[in-house]
């Protein structure tokens, strides 16, 4: 399961947001070993694609240095799909290589309802996981909402039968 | 010639969970092949079948992309730091090349 702070989910969002078209992409970093994402990154698409992303070599070096200084890692790394849906796709799954992140993925395609979720992908396997959103604060002028997609098995529905 | 040689998480499998290992070479071409004769199939991670370097592998001289310095052909010295980082790319559009990089 992913577990992340709200403020921190709607940076992600609000990223992916105002890249739109273009897929938007970063990472969350955090404590080596927490499994707990403290650090947004939002970073560049070199890329400047609507159906591609990727990092600019020299900032992820950069970057990667400053977390290894700081004992970090990237806990989560996360991109947009502006016109699909939030599931990796094939070249994501080629791609993914950091075994131990969680990957984000945002769907920006309706423009009131953002889709967002969370896989693990190792050695080309992908398993999604719920996300758990801590420090959320109801707020009643909020103009868009989450659908979070997750997997069957942890789907808690808020109204049980029978009851 | 020492170059110390960082390598990433997805890669540690061939350095028995080293982060860092001790290389030797005059170019990175070199040092690939001696990395291999020691963590055997760690080259092969790392470049194409026709024997250039994975587009979407990052290889860094201290702190400069391979790809502006010669690609395997980048002249190492004694001294240098040489970082391996698989890149962070991937997106909504698939393409075949993008299976190479898994091995």
């Amino acid at each position: 399961m992913l577990t992340i702070d709200a403020a921190i989910l709607d940076a992600i969002v609000a990223h992916a947001r105002r890249d739109h078209p273009d897929e938007a992409c970063g990472i969350v970093a955090g404590p080596a070993g927490s499994d707990s994402p403290t650090r947004h990154v939002p970073m560049a698409n070199a890329a400047r694609s609507m159906t591609f992303y990727e990092f600019d070599s020299v900032e992820q070096l950069r970057l990667w240095r400053e977390m290894d200084d700081a004992d970090e890692e990237p806990v989560i790394v996360y991109h947009s799909h502006t016109a699909t849906e939030a599931y990796p796709s094939r070249t994501d799954v080629s791609f993914a290589g950091e075994p131990n992140a969680h990957y984000l993925l945002v769907s920006t395609r309706d423009p009131e309802r953002t889709e967002i979720r969370s896989f693990r992908i190792v050695d080309g396997a992908v398993t999604e996981e719920p996300v758990q959103v801590v420090n959320a604060v109801v707020d009643s002028h909020a103009v868009q909402s989450y659908l979070f997609g997750q997997s069957p098995t942890t789907v808690d529905y808020e109204c049980r039968a029978g009851s | 010639m020492a170059i110390e040689v960082r390598i990433p998480t997805i890669l540690r499998t061939y350095t028995g969970g080293a982060k860092t290992v001790e290389g030797a070479g005059d170019t990175i071409a070199d040092l690939l092949s001696d990395l291999d004769s020691r963590h055997s199939g760690i080259k092969a991670r790392l470049l194409t079948p026709e024997g250039g370097l994975h587009r979407f592998v990052n290889v860094y001289v201290n702190d400069e992309d391979v790809r502006f310095l010669g690609a395997l052909d980048a002249k190492l010295n004694d001294g240098d730091s040489v970082t391996i980082l698989p890149a962070v790319a991937g997106g909504a559009f698939a393409f075949a090349a993008a299976h190479a990089l898994r091995g």
